[in-house]
């Protein structure tokens, strides 16, 4: 077939354009904000070069709050909720009735509204002058004592947090494994059972293996995901999250941006930069391990 | 409209970039197709028969030579400018498309004047369908045909334009071997009914043979033989042709010519006069063999195939090249079971003789070369 | 035969789904559930009931009627409906390029789109906030719509499932005279529609729930979107204490997504799993 050269560059046209305009340039554009010392919104001007914004960052007690905050909520939602979803997904794929009604149901949270559900969890978890909530009468009935969850101690946000994370996050976890698990050739389930091999053993040595790939994908996606969390605490702990002390890296930087100490499009850069050389890190780390441990299939 | 191809060579590079040797899929193809005739292009896969077909519809452009549809030359055309019908091996239909609309599509195709009413497509279309008779199945969906009716919807989207050449891709290839004799058939009747110059794939010699008007028989790119399918059975022109064509296939034996006489094993077997002494392939076509207790050749009986209408026996010698040697003879031929050794006469017109080294066939005799096109 | 060891597993697992599938569907029930509550009974009540006796939908007209539900709807709407529309042409195109079209330096620019797949919005967004801001298109559509239309990952899904297309359905097309578009249009798009019917539902629920970049783009009441209207609602819709209102609101946002998901669940549920396993 002959070449059209200026015909498919005309068929991609929009797509560049857009990709450039709200990609590429932004790329670029966000390194060089992130060092442009004391760049000011309205005149648009900056006085030099530098890494103070980073310098200035990294000593922001807010980010330093937000850090904290994304690493703790990293380092418990993702082993939880893979291996919540992992027992999950097992569970769905050894049953025949009423399968297709989990399934649909755990999907659920997927397509709702962050925010929107994230509300319905504050209520439940939230104690006011009215009423201790949906769970701390829960708490209450096995003898303990009232929480506010909402406004309350540190741990107890943070556990809200991360409840409503793993929530949130299960729908494409369960997925993905039903999936892994399905895609397990059933002959060497059978070629198991004929070897007399011991349940245990078969899902040790056949399943685990097996599906490792998709779960050292799901690790990975899952860190990404953690790290960038917002929205959910957004919806539990309303906007104005440094007050709360509940923001993340990303409320961080969207604050900068925009918001009550908002207008520093320069921090905002520098943090973003910092967030992603976390995340390439961890990722790197993360295929090294999964490198060495996932079987080629 | 008749077709000529002039010089037609196709050269690909080759798909690895790093390998500078290019491909010769097609090589100085020089070739008239009479108007209305039905022409299949046989030789085994990778031959450069498809490639041909794609030179002729346009989906490729020649590296040189040039393609004539009567006296245009249409070398720079692109296929939508051609007015060729392909139909392809898997038959490329619409999956979403009813047969109707499918059949259709190229209509739909028309611009300026030659753009159609609708009443005057539908029409055309239901021409064309009644032509392959699937006028029952217009609502359906590919997917819930047969695969000869999908074939016919193929050749009906085909034909529906009333193209100037109509060029099938190994059309019979995907079905079974009853439908494959019934459908070849139908592609004579269509043929003959529309009169359209028809040019068709094959790798099945039997296929090509019992519809053509003319065979051409290529292999890696090269033109070995044109001409009437009888013709170029009767008269290979060097040792691959008469190979490639015929079932069962001829016997191959490694001989020589010696003094006048065809040898087989050392032993002479036919006269051979005027001919050069020199060692050769002898070709003996199954039906070439006379049950004669005289007779010169003596094969190790193995077996009896009796068909009724005629018998086979499969034998062997050492100097074969097949396994088997099978001849075909009468069935009121007796041959006394328990025997080990049977021995033939040859048909001197079914006996070929080829240089061993280039594979040429070297006449003799009473032969004469038939060259395709001189009467 | 089955051993009494099987029979306790099963019952532990139906025991450990049911269990999760009450995690998952409590909090919808709540939301129904205080929805449906008046706000003087879920005041009154300390100890939260699981039940109430009188349902009342009055909450559900004050949703419209005291903040701008309908607006918000309205809003969040016309722009999942847009960016949607806008996309499905622009990666149509870009993927037809790829899978279809013989052009020089194809390779190059799709392993670019490839590797700019791996870029966080994070990155770029905070460029664009400034860029849209500087044109003057906060508090409008056009600012809303413009940076989500392009999706490097969607075009990739459909340029992989144009190309399971067979070539020779091409070459069938080309002999008929077809132009490239119309192929594209009579031919590739009504074969791959189940893949653009599923990019189309993400799409349209990843709308629905955008956030973040509605966020910074409106401050104008006018302009929310679901989302932030949600937010605005909580802390200053309807005071602070009308929960069974907020709730209303909260339903009625997010019932259209589970309609959609209902309707749509294989699609949707293999787009994801897909979007998963290759992306």
């Amino acid at each position: 077939m002959k070449k059209n050269n200026l015909k498919g560059w005309l068929y991609l046209l929009p797509a560049i354009i857009f990709l450039a305009a709200f990609m590429i340039y932004p790329l670029v554009d966000v390194f060089i904000y992130s060092f442009e010392e004391e760049y000011n919104f309205a005149s648009q001007t900056h006085t030099g070069i530098g890494t103070y914004n980073y310098s200035y960052v990294l000593h922001d007690t807010y980010f330093l709050q937000a850090l904290k905050n994304t690493f703790i909520l990293v380092i418990i939602t993702v082993p939880l909720s893979t291996i919540t979803s992992l027992l999950i997904a097992m569970a769905l794929s050894s049953i025949k009735k009423l399968r297709q009604l989990f399934q649909t149901v755990f999907f659920l949270p997927y397509v709702t509204n962050t925010l929107a559900v994230g509300l319905v969890f504050m209520i439940l978890f939230k104690k006011t002058a009215y009423s201790d909530g949906m769970i701390n009468m829960l708490i209450n009935l096995f003898g303990g004592e009232s929480v506010d969850f909402i406004d309350g101690p540190y741990w107890a946000k943070m556990l809200v947090l991360c409840i409503y994370t793993v929530w949130i996050v299960m729908p494409f976890k369960i997925l993905i494994l039903t999936g892994a698990l399905a895609s397990v050739k059933d002959d060497l389930y059978k070629a198991a059972k004929i070897d007399s091999t011991p349940k245990w053993r078969v899902f040790t040595r056949i399943t685990l293996p097996m599906i490792s790939p998709m779960i050292f994908y799901l690790v990975i996606t899952g860190f990404i995901g953690a790290f960038k969390a917002y929205s959910d605490a957004v919806a539990l702990f309303g906007t104005d999250l440094n007050v709360a002390g509940m923001n993340t890296i990303v409320g961080y930087i969207y604050d900068m941006l925009y918001g009550n100490s908002g207008g520093y499009p320069s921090y905002a850069s520098a943090a973003a930069l910092i967030l992603f050389v976390i995340v390439l890190t961890i990722t790197c780390i993360n295929l090294m391990v999964s490198r060495k441990s996932v079987v080629k299939v | 409209m008749k077709v000529v191809l002039e010089n037609l060579t196709k050269i690909f590079p080759n798909r690895n970039r790093k390998i500078k040797t290019e491909v010769v899929a097609v090589d100085d193809f020089t070739f008239e197709i009479p108007d209305g005739t039905l022409v299949g292009l046989l030789g085994p896969s990778g031959c450069g028969k498809s490639t041909t077909l794609n030179l002729i519809s346009g989906l490729e452009k020649p590296t040189r030579g040039k393609v004539f549809f009567g006296d245009t030359d249409v070398t720079d055309l692109e296929p939508e400018d051609r007015g060729v019908g392909l139909v392809f091996q898997n038959y490329a239909l619409y999956p979403h498309l009813t047969v109707r609309n499918n059949i259709m599509f190229p209509l739909k195709n028309f611009r300026g004047d030659k753009k159609l009413t609708k009443d005057v497509m539908e029409k055309k279309v239901l021409e064309a369908a009644k032509l392959v008779q699937i006028d029952t199945l217009m609502d359906r969906k590919p997917g819930e045909l047969s695969g000869g009716q999908q074939q016919r919807v193929a050749i009906a989207r085909a034909l529906v334009k009333e193209p100037k050449v109509l060029l099938l891709d190994e059309p019979l290839s995907n079905l079974d071997a009853r439908l494959r004799l019934q459908t070849r058939e139908e592609i004579r009747r269509i043929q003959r009914e529309t009169k359209v110059t028809t040019i068709f794939v094959t790798h099945d010699q039997e296929e090509a043979m019992s519809i053509s008007d003319i065979i051409v028989v290529m292999k890696e790119g090269v033109v070995h033989q044109i001409g009437k399918p009888q013709d170029v059975y009767d008269d290979p022109k060097n040792l691959f042709v008469a190979k490639f064509l015929g079932t069962p296939p001829i016997n191959v034996f490694k001989g020589n010519v010696r003094d006048g006489m065809i040898c087989i094993g050392g032993k002479p077997v036919l006269k051979a006069e005027k001919t050069d002494d020199c060692e050769v392939f002898v070709g003996i076509r199954p039906e070439g063999f006379i049950v004669d207790e005289n007779g010169k050749l003596e094969l190790n009986l193995k077996g009896l195939e009796v068909m009724g209408r005629d018998t086979t026996i499969v034998s062997t010698h050492e100097a074969s090249e097949n396994v088997e040697i099978r001849s075909i003879v009468s069935a009121e031929t007796t041959i006394t079971a328990g025997k080990e050794k049977v021995k033939f006469s040859l048909k001197p017109m079914k006996t070929f003789i080829f240089n061993s080294e280039t594979g040429e066939r070297i006449y003799f005799g009473s032969q004469v070369r038939k060259e395709y096109g001189k009467k | 035969m089955k051993k009494p060891g099987n029979i306790v597993l099963n019952i532990l697992k139906y025991v450990f789904l049911a269990f999760w599938g009450i995690v998952v569907l409590f909090p919808f029930y709540w939301m129904i559930l205080s929805s449906v509550k008046s706000y003087g009974a879920y005041n009154s009540e300390y100890i939260p009931k699981f039940f109430t006796a009188n349902p009342t939908l009055e909450n559900y007209s004050s949703a419209f009627t005291t903040v701008s539900l309908g607006r918000y709807f309205f809003n969040t709407i016309v722009f999942a409906v847009v960016t949607t529309a806008v996309m499905l042409v622009v990666i149509t195109l870009a993927a037809f390029a790829f899978a279809r079209l013989q052009f020089r330096g194809k390779n190059i620019v799709f392993t670019l789109f490839l590797s700019l797949m791996m870029i966080p919005n994070e990155l770029i967004i905070i460029t664009n906030f400034v860029t849209i801001t500087n044109m003057n298109m906060r508090n409008t559509f056009t600012g809303l719509i413009l940076p989500s239309i392009t999706s490097i990952f969607y075009i990739y899904l459909l340029k992989e499932n144009f190309e399971q297309i067979p070539e020779n359905l091409y070459k069938a097309a080309k002999v008929d005279g077809t132009s490239d578009f119309k192929y594209l249009i009579r031919v590739m798009i009504p074969m791959c529609k189940p893949t653009m019917i599923t990019i189309t539902i993400l799409k349209i629920i990843e709308c629905w729930n955008s956030y973040v970049w509605p966020r910074l783009i409106t401050d104008n009441e006018k302009y929310y979107l679901v989302s932030n209207g949600i937010q605005e609602i909580r802390e200053n819709g309807f005071g602070r204490e009308n929960i069974p209102a907020m709730m209303a609101a909260v339903v009625v946002i997010s019932i259209p997504l589970i309609i959609l998901f209902l309707v749509f669940r294989k699609q949707i549920m293999t787009g994801v799993q897909r979007s998963g396993t290759k992306g």
